[in-house]
């Protein structure tokens, strides 16, 4: 395809998806309701906002190579501060958001410049550690100020009015879907950047790229804070969405998922990642429905444990992908589009 | 001073365990270069298992069960970790962020696996009345449970060190981790060795899931993820591929942990274990045990 053709592809999937709360399609066995109900609208939401995350991701994983186990500590950040300072302090929203945007350069900055000093497999371990600290420090509730293992809810007072509530699910759709084009938009803009080129750069070859005299240590930190940032503007979507924090979004099971989002999808292409967190936001969402369906109730309990549990399917699917289809969904399309490719070439 | 002296033991009991899991990793780092996510899924599992195994014994010799589950969990550790290494590890050999990926995988199907068995609650072991009593040491009433604990480690430790010093697929283990591809050039298998460190690590991880029910008095299906973070730490700090440098680092890391969470806020020990570890990265960062990277 060439370039106009995609964009223009692009550009038609993009209205459908801001014009999905306005047609009632029905989709059977995909989604219960119809595609405007608030049910199927948050799905949606929520699978926007992981596809935007697992491209945070896979701009450190991907695109510099590096693999860290601490990516959810980011998104916990855009949800607790903000949680924070509106359920809390009382603040207004767009105190609040000032508020994170400083946390979000700050802290993965101070702690980037840490972890960055290790490289490969300690850099994973450390970066874990880091994010294990965030998780105990959310669970112990300090001051009272994260709600501990309850989480935090923001009432109906402390948002706008028209983020608030289930006829205005259309609009924190649309929320998403924006945020997710526009993280899309940075990302694309910032692997085609100079920068972003060393970056990859860096994933290939990182001694050559210090031999020809670059900082490598200060360009993986710059992607490490982007990536980060923009993480934390995935978790204050998220906030919103949600109508609160959970503690669950900090632990290590949260990053672990990042990971299975992006290699489900494609490491190192960006719709790649995005495919993978919609895919799997999708899939984690529908297992539980799954799990309860007559067909798996009725299996011996040998089949019928392991398949009530999503993460047990998730975790096998991931292992088969990671075996067997390296490039994940995003290599496999691919292989597949360029096989036809080659068929019509030999065929004509 | 008896609070004092309790703190000690205890830590180093909590030590003893983060040992047990941080040796494998360490070993099974420094010669592979595998990150071993899977190893609190070798904790766990044992842990379940041993305790089913107990369990279902006829008879009620208590300590008969209890040595029973420790047996168990030494070896179900073993067996799952061989064949985690055989079915899933070397067939990536050539895909390094492939073999960490896969362990991945695999610990987030287990821990689920064990929690629609078992439920996500934790579960209550039965064990002898000796190891429910505590014993007067300086003034000090430590449980018995944590000196079987610290004992049992100690015994592997001075065991794996016996093996990596004096036997001959020691020298080759010890070589490989110097060395991997001088070792592979002089003709030696060195794939078997990979194989051995797994069972080992397995076998070690499996003790420490069956020690933890000692220790704990009962087994929930997150333990063995929340020690594995414990022992990742345990391992950076010591250095990678180092036993005794993990031997040490445990106990400073457990102790570090003990005090703080008891004379501190609850929860400042596990964060000052993190704050250690980012110290120990700055000043040193290839770990205190290790040669830098």
């Amino acid at each position: 395809m060439t370039r106009p053709v995609r964009l223009a592809l692009l550009g038609a999937l993009v209205l459908v998806l801001a014009a999905m709360p306005a047609l009632g399609i029905t989709i059977p066995g995909l989604f219960d309701g119809p595609l405007s109900s608030p049910g199927t609208l948050n799905l949606l939401a929520l699978c926007f906002v992981f596809g935007a995350l697992a491209l945070t991701y896979d701009l450190i994983f991907g695109y510099v190579g590096l693999l860290s186990f601490g990516h959810a500590l980011y998104f916990a950040l855009g949800v607790y501060v903000p949680a924070i300072a509106l359920a809390r302090f009382h603040w207004s929203l767009p105190a609040a958001l000032a508020l994170t945007a400083v946390v979000a350069l700050v802290v993965p900055a101070i702690l980037g410049a840490v972890c960055l000093r290790v490289r490969d497999i300690p850099f994973a371990m450390v970066t874990l550690a880091f994010a294990q600290a965030g998780s105990i420090l959310v669970l112990q509730n300090p001051f009272d100020l994260t709600g501990g293992e309850e989480g935090l809810a923001l009432g109906g007072d402390v948002l706008p009015a028209a983020l608030v509530g289930v006829a205005n699910t259309r609009n924190l759709y649309w929320l998403a879907l924006a945020f997710l084009i526009v993280v899309y938009a940075i990302a694309y803009v910032a692997v085609n950047s100079p920068p972003g080129r060393i970056w990859q750069a860096i994933r290939e070859n990182e001694k050559r790229v210090s031999v020809i005299g670059l900082d490598v240590y200060r360009f993986k930190l710059g992607a490490f804070v982007l990536s980060a940032f923009l993480a934390s503007a995935a978790g204050v979507v998220y906030v919103l969405l949600q109508g609160g924090a959970n503690p669950g979004v900090t632990s290590a099971n949260f990053t672990l998922a990042l990971l299975v989002m992006v290699v489900l999808g494609g490491v190192g292409t960006l719709w790649g990642a995005v495919l993978g967190g919609v895919a799997y936001e999708y899939l984690d969402f529908r297992l539980v429905g799954f799990a309860n369906a007559g067909v798996v109730q009725s299996l011996p309990a040998f089949f019928r444990i392991p398949l009530s549990e999503p993460l047990f399917v998730l975790g096998v699917l991931f292992i088969v992908l990671v075996m067997f289809f390296p490039g994940g969904l995003g290599g496999a399309l691919q292989r597949f589009s360029a096989a036809r490719i080659s068929g019509k070439a030999t065929s004509s | 001073m008896s609070t004092l002296v309790l703190l000690l033991v205890t830590g180093l009991g909590l030590g003893a365990l983060y040992f047990l899991i941080a040796s494998g990793l360490s070993l099974i780092w420094g010669l592979m270069r595998v990150l071993n996510f899977a190893h609190g899924a070798f904790v766990t599992v044992a842990a379940y298992v041993a305790w089913s195994a107990a369990r279902a014994l006829p008879g009620d010799s208590a300590w008969g069960h209890w040595l029973v589950s420790l047996v168990v969990g030494v070896l179900v550790g073993g067996a799952f970790a061989a064949l985690t290494e055989i079915v899933l590890i070397r067939p990536l050999y050539a895909r390094p962020i492939g073999q960490v990926l896969v362990t991945v995988g695999l610990a987030l199907a287990t821990v689920a696996v064990v929690q629609g068995a078992y439920g996500t609650d934790p579960l209550q072991v039965a064990l002898p009345d000796a190891l429910t009593k505590t014993t007067p040491i300086l003034g000090a009433l430590i449980p018995n449970s944590r000196l079987v604990v610290i004992v049992a480690a100690a015994a592997v430790l001075v065991a794996l060190l016996f093996f990596l010093k004096r036997t001959r697929y020691g020298l080759i283990v010890r070589a490989g981790v110097d060395n991997r591809e001088m070792v592979t050039g002089l003709g030696i298998d060195v794939q078997t060795a990979f194989t051995l460190v797994f069972v080992i690590g397995g076998m070690a991880a499996g003790l420490a899931g069956a020690l933890t029910a000692t220790y704990d008095g009962s087994i929930d299906p997150g333990r063995g993820t929340s020690m594995l973070i414990f022992a990742f730490i345990v391992v950076v700090i010591g250095g990678l591929g180092s036993v005794t440098g993990s031997a040490v680092a445990a106990v400073l890391v457990a102790e570090v942990q003990q005090f703080l969470n008891f004379y501190g806020a609850s929860g400042t020990g596990d964060f000052a274990v993190v704050l250690l570890l980012a110290g120990v990265l700055l000043v040193r960062p290839g770990g205190l045990g290790g040669a830098a990277p």
